[in-house]
């Protein structure tokens, strides 16, 4: 009887020690799976930066000056062609 | 030789004496004993030491580098952002590289070969042989895996916005470090503090698992400034041809909002190109609008005129006899270059008449013109933050003579920075108190100046300065089609080595729509020398394309009828005196 007790233990201790090794190795995949999408944000994050020194580069008015004085021929407008409109309130126009 | 079996040896018939058994057994018992001690005092004891020696073998501690934050506008546009580079640097004792390889390093380096190898064979421990490169040129170096040389990651500041920025922003150093303008003034947010984290590794050297974060890394904050990059495209480009027009030394522009304090814009020129400062000379460092003082001349007359209107010396219309143009102060004589005759007091702003202001301030006591010039910031500093911000010269009242008087009216022998300037013209453009001045962008709270004038002196003193843009004033050149524009000229002497030369300094400044005033620019040009100097041809024309310019790009609606001007070209302006 005790002996078969002890069998059923040592079965026990067995089975939790390679679940326990289980567990780490998966703990530890899962691991190296986050650190690898951490780097993939560092390198996102870089990368938005540097798109965003792109944009503010071509979008600089010096730039934006340029290519529409010279490459797209407008002019600032002369003050007689300004006609400025007032926008109606939203309240007044919701008024019947 | 015969063998003896053991058993029979005769030397185990020789009975040895016992002390000998038990001196072996003794012996080896203490040996046991001590080695027993030893292992228990490196197990229990004294477990540590051989705890770090197993965790040195596959503990590591990484650091983690915090990114320097953003500087952007008040729309969020991008005016400053920090990318990683790479820095190559090499052990010269450990780089022994064959010619092919140190040819191609330095080729791949952009490096004089001559340089690189001078570099190599240096006696240091530690050289760097290129700082800043692009990552994608830096995988390359890493490819040709030389020995001896490594790579460290850093950081590098951009300004997309090149020069035109450049005196608000500053730069960094290469340490990533502020040097000057906002990025030395907010250095200590903008800046991150790198962390560090302790990790197990693998043999292949990946992180296997985290063991604890030693340090959590502080990413430096990103800053939203007041700056409008628009309006300050405006400035800068308006006061470039102007500089260029005028064949100037130098020059600034500043644009306030009026209702917040908040600086829309700064301009100085000459500039220099942040991303590039290889060939960096003082003179384009220095961001003028803050750190150089002059003396502003007639800008200063409607602040003598307000005072005198707060005092209740005179109102608006009381007669001020001019004529004939000059005055004589103790041994001194002050001048009109044209003689006006009898002059209301909103005519003497109009016609910038120095004899007019000059009789307003001797009406007063100098006490009084003092506490004025101090309660509307000038003598001290603004306290920006900005490196080498100046206060210029007010000296105190006690130390006045008249003569000093007659002139402090109309600005000489008192000394100011531009932005100083500006921000003293709140009180007319507002009613009468005084903002702070914002760097950064603010959340739109109505704020409570610091009361200078009486709302009812301020009115007054907007319609004498309106009066002056219009025909028959010094600046007809300062209006603006669509706005109703006021401000005053300002025409100054240079002093060099404590006389007054034949050079100028071209002063406006300004405010519009005068109905309900919203923007306040400052312009100010230095030593104009392409023929004209009057501060209504030089500097007027600047302040009108920058005002009409910024008001329109912010949507303020215009308060006069979008018609040309009349008479633009015809009717000579009145001369300002200086």
């Amino acid at each position: 009887m005790m002996a078969r007790i002890n069998f059923i233990l040592l079965l026990v201790v067995v089975a939790c020690a390679l679940s326990a090794i289980g567990a780490n190795h998966r703990a530890r995949k899962l691991f190296s799976e986050l650190e690898l999408e951490q780097k993939r944000m560092r390198a996102l994050e870089v990368e938005w930066g540097q798109l965003q020194l792109e944009q503010s580069t071509w979008a600089a008015h010096v730039r934006v000056e340029k290519v529409a004085r010279e490459k797209l021929g407008m002019l600032p407008p002369a003050p007689g062609q300004i006609v400025a409109v007032t926008m109606a309130r939203e309240h007044e126009v919701k008024r019947p | 030789m015969k063998s003896i079996r053991f058993s029979r040896s005769p030397l185990l018939f020789d009975r040895l004496p016992l002390w000998r058994q038990r001196l072996v057994l003794g012996l080896l018992l203490c040996s046991f004993a001590t080695l027993i001690g030893r292992a228990l005092y490196l197990q229990g004891i004294n477990n540590e030491f051989l705890g770090d020696k197993g965790r040195a073998r596959f503990e590591r501690v990484i650091d983690i580098s915090a990114t320097r934050g953003r500087i952007t506008d008040r729309h969020n546009e991008v005016l400053a952002v920090s990318t990683p580079v790479r820095s190559i640097w090499a052990i010269p004792e450990d780089a022994r590289l064959t010619p092919a390889q140190a040819r191609d390093l330095a080729q791949l380096l952009d490096l004089d070969l001559r340089e690189l190898n001078r570099k190599l064979a240096s006696e240091q421990d530690f050289v760097y042989l290129k700082r800043q490169l692009p990552p994608e040129l830096a995988d390359r170096v890493t490819e040709m895996k030389l020995p001896g040389v490594h790579q460290k990651n850093e950081y590098r500041r951009y300004y997309p916005a090149g020069e035109v920025m450049a005196h608000m922003l500053g730069f960094t150093g290469v340490e990533d470090n502020g040097q000057e303008g906002i990025e030395l003034a907010f250095n200590s947010q903008l800046s991150g503090k790198p962390g560090s984290r302790r990790v197990i590794k693998d043999r292949r050297g990946n992180v296997v698992e985290d063991v604890e974060s030693v340090n959590p890394p502080q990413e430096g904050k990103d800053i939203t400034l007041s700056l409008d990059s628009k309006v300050q495209y405006l400035a800068y480009s308006f006061l470039k041809q102007a500089i260029e027009e005028n064949r100037a030394k130098a020059g600034g522009v500043v644009v306030l909002d009026a209702r917040t304090g908040e600086i829309l814009a700064l301009a100085n020129l000459p500039t220099y190109n942040p991303n590039n400062r290889t060939k960096l000379i003082g003179a384009q460092l220095r961001n003028r609008a803050l750190t150089d003082t002059f003396e502003p001349g007639s800008t200063l007359k409607p602040f003598t005129a307000a005072l005198a209107l707060e005092k209740g010396k005179v109102r608006f219309n009381t007669p001020i006899q001019t004529a004939p143009g000059y005055m004589t102060i103790g041994s001194a004589t002050i001048s009109d270059a044209h003689p006006h005759g009898v002059l209301t007091v909103a005519q003497v702003i109009q016609k910038s008449s120095n004899v007019g202001a000059a009789k307003l301030a001797l009406s007063m006591p100098a006490e009084e013109m003092w506490s004025m010039f101090d309660s509307i910031g000038f003598g001290t500093p603004l306290k920006l933050g900005f490196p080498g911000e100046a206060g210029g010269r007010l000296r105190p009242a006690k130390s006045w003579k008249p003569i000093e008087q007659a002139t402090m009216s109309y600005g000489h022998g008192i000394s100011v920075t531009l932005i100083q300037l500006a921000r003293a013209y709140q009180a007319f453009a507002r009613d009468g108190d005084l903002l702070s001045l914002q760097l950064l962008k603010s959340d739109g709270l109505p704020l409570n100046g610091k009361p200078v004038f009486a709302a009812q002196t301020a009115r007054e003193v907007r319609i004498m300065l309106e009066m002056a843009v219009q025909p028959g004033g010094t600046a007809p050149k300062a209006q603006i089609p669509g706005y109703r524009v006021a401000g005053k000229t300002g025409t100054a002497h240079k002093l060099e080595g404590g006389a007054y030369a034949n050079k100028y300094v071209s002063s406006f400044v300004g405010f519009a729509p005068v109905s309900d005033p919203r923007l306040i620019v400052a312009v100010m040009i230095d030593e104009p020398s392409a023929g004209k100097h009057y501060g209504g041809e030089v500097a007027a024309p600047v302040f009108a394309k920058v005002m009409g310019g910024s008001l329109r790009t912010l949507g303020v609606a215009p308060d006069a009828p979008l018609a040309p001007l009349p008479g633009e070209k015809n009717e000579p302006p009145v001369k300002e005196e200086m």
